[in-house]
């Protein structure tokens, strides 16, 4: 039964239109969509999709073209985790790209590691490369690299006495204590700790304790969506003159747009070169990778570029490139694996990738750039 | 001093939003026994059905009232395809009924206008204006005027209209009222449509302040459930007054106490206050007749 049901659809997609189905290297992913982290996981499947069209476009992998079996886990660990196995019983692929949030990404690593596949994580948790796991990896940047970038910034301006108020979402939790586990390496004292809800309305109560606190020299605010653009707004409404610093959680011209460009002027976090493409020196070594990407991205679907698709766009790299240097178009799992970890000096839209048996992650500071907004546009600080 | 006051204004602005969506509660309670928790939906349509007007070029009146008009036009539609085929089913499976419109609202909220945040300018301006020592927003004040006319509007309308006094009488005894001639149907269909548009009314007034998008609309309701069961649900009195009440414990908490225990600080006291009065602050004393 389940074989007619299978050739009905098949015939159903066929004449649909869909690409008929001798692709040779099946790759998966399985990413939220849909769901809270929906706006994340949304730009990272169509990068997936649009990529895997251009590289077949232009010829595919080794002369095989690629076959993208995703799926929409809803940000559902439980989702992720059965997508994975399906991925890797049924679907047969040789590696799973995905895992928009922390937690779906250690749920599809608990079947990558049984099965032996690789996986390329797109969420931000440390915990999903630290302690090192053999087949999995991820491409963003963790929150304590953001810490460091911001308070590397501080230190070189000599602030040494800030507040934080964080929002208590995954991760804004996450960042806060990351960053105060790292501070003290800068000489920061973290005086003044607030926090609030994510779809809280309002954060004057807790940014009137931070204008109160004394000897404050500047304001970090580790949050995601909403809350980061409301605490622009209350922050300037108090008329707190002090520098404002926000997290890589909202690298995006939403929150200038919603935090309105006089408010957020001045404003400094840590960006990918994404969000600065054409303020790339001419000789960066991103600059051709970035602009490539984002081009294809908004002429296809005529919205701005996120770091979350960059993170797919990074993923998907990562694993072509290993596979065109493993040089075969079934690659055993055991040795596409070893060909990720030798993957040295890739250049992606996040940063420069280098893999070692010691780190699955592969990037460094150098991959975060100090943004700061100027006249609702970003520029960078040398 | 200017502390508090400015704790007490961001308390009375978030609280004037908690106000009305305790009254669109309130308002459904009445006329069906049923807890509507599509209530945040209402408001999220609102703001969100507004930012799109306005997005579209339409001026920000017109947007308004397009928004409020078409989330009311969403409540009577969800009376009439989910509440009232449903009708004599046990009061928990139309609750239920509500959760699950809550979630659809959602999902087609995502797909029919986007999964980005969305704001759109305060009415008044965006400078703030400082009153001894505190900030306030000139949007707060629309808030909390649009609350009060809100609430003045509705009393008028249930004291002094006989549609008004025909949904009392509903709420008071359906089977008394529609053997006095009351069309009980229209008046829940009126009920479901009157809620959804001070929802929305809410969603417009706030959206400057707080921003919208597709999924807020689950913890809004909660907020405005808590603050109609603080005030006693079904007293459009006690909406006003636990909404308020809420919102000014919130921001008290947040600046006096510690903003890890705001919402903690502030379920703990509802629980207090329904330990010790059950029916809520305002609310009527229920008596089961045995």
């Amino acid at each position: 039964m389940n074989t007619h049901k299978t050739l009905a659809l098949a015939a159903l997609l066929a004449a649909l239109g869909a690409p008929a189905a001798m692709a040779q290297i099946r790759i998966g992913a399985t990413v939220a969509e849909t769901g809270p982290a929906g706006a994340l996981g949304d730009p990272e499947a169509k990068t997936l999709r649009l990529l895997v069209e251009q590289i077949n476009a232009a010829g595919g992998v080794l002369g095989e073209p690629l076959e993208l079996v995703l799926y929409d886990d809803g940000g559902d660990p439980n989702n992720a985790r059965t997508f994975a196995t399906r991925l890797v019983e049924h679907d047969e692929v040789v590696a799973i790209i995905g895992g928009t949030t922390t937690g779906t990404s250690l749920a599809i690593r608990s079947v990558a590691e049984e099965e032996e596949i690789p996986f390329i994580s797109l969420a931000g948790g440390i915990e999903i490369i630290d302690p090192v796991q053999p087949f999995t990896f991820k491409t963003p940047h963790t929150d304590r690299m953001a810490c460091e970038k911001i308070f590397e910034d501080m230190q070189a301006q000599g602030i040494a006495r800030i507040g934080m108020i964080s929002g208590t979402d995954g991760f804004g939790a996450s960042m806060r204590n990351q960053c105060l586990a790292v501070a003290e390496t800068y000489g920061i004292t973290v005086a003044a700790d607030e926090s609030y809800a994510p779809g809280d309305a309002d954060m004057v109560p807790q940014l009137t304790n931070i204008r109160n606190t004394e000897g404050l020299q500047a304001v970090l605010n580790p949050g995601f969506g909403a809350g980061p653009a409301i605490v622009t707004r209350n922050y300037r409404q108090l008329g707190i003159e002090l520098p404002l610093y926000q997290s890589h959680g909202v690298a995006g011209q939403a929150y200038i747009d919603l935090s309105g460009a006089e408010n957020a002027e001045g404003v400094r976090l840590p960006g990918t070169a994404l969000l600065i493409a054409d303020q790339l020196a001419e000789d960066d070594i991103q600059r051709a990778a970035v602009i490539a990407y984002r081009d294809a991205y908004v002429g296809r679907y005529n919205e701005p570029v996120s770091t979350f698709g960059g993170y797919a766009h990074d993923a998907l790299a990562i694993l072509v490139d290993a596979i065109t240097r493993n040089g075969e178009a079934e690659p055993d799992p055991a040795d596409l694996r070893d060909a990720i970890e030798a993957t040295s000096g890739l250049v992606g839209t996040t940063g420069i990738y280098s893999f070692t048996a010691e780190d699955h992650l592969g990037l460094d500071l150098s991959a975060f750039r100090l943004l700061e907004i100027r006249t609702g546009g970003w520029t960078q600080v040398q | 001093m200017a502390d508090l006051l400015q704790f007490l204004m961001s308390g009375l602005t978030v609280g004037a939003v908690y106000a009305l969506l305790a009254l669109g509660f309130t308002i459904i309670f009445n006329a069906s026994g049923v807890v509507n928790f599509a209530q945040g939906e209402f408001v999220m349509l609102g703001g969100m059905g507004t930012a799109f007007a306005i997005a579209a070029g339409l001026p920000v009146p017109l947007a308004a009232l397009l928004a409020i008009l078409g989330t009311a036009a969403v409540g009577v539609a969800l009376n009439r395809l989910a509440i009232a085929p449903a009708r004599g089913a046990p009061v928990v499976s139309l609750i239920i009924i509500t959760i699950g419109a809550a979630i659809f609202l959602q999902g087609a909220a995502g797909l029919i206008f986007d999964k980005q945040i969305h704001r759109y300018p305060g009415f008044s301006g965006e400078a703030p204006l400082r009153l001894a020592g505190a900030t306030l927003l000139p949007q707060s004040l629309w808030v909390m005027a649009g609350a009060a006319l809100t609430f003045a509007a509705l009393w008028l309308f249930f004291t002094r209209t006989l549609t008004g006094k025909a949904v009392l009488a509903t709420a008071n005894n359906p089977l008394a009222a529609s053997l006095v001639g009351i069309n009980t149907k229209a008046i829940m269909a009126l009920s479901f449509g009157l809620s959804a548009a001070i929802g929305a009314v809410a969603g417009v007034l706030v959206t400057p302040i707080t921003m919208t998008a597709y999924n807020t609309g689950v913890a809004l309701a909660l907020s405005g459930f808590a603050a109609a069961m603080l005030g006693g649900l079904g007293n459009p009195l006690g909406a006003l007054a636990g909404g308020l009440l809420l919102g000014v414990l919130e921001a008290m908490t947040a600046g006096y106490v510690s903003s890890e225990y705001k919402d903690a600080v502030s379920f703990i006291l509802i629980i207090l206050v329904l330990a010790l009065m059950p029916q809520g602050l305002l609310g009527r004393k229920s008596t089961d007749r045995v």
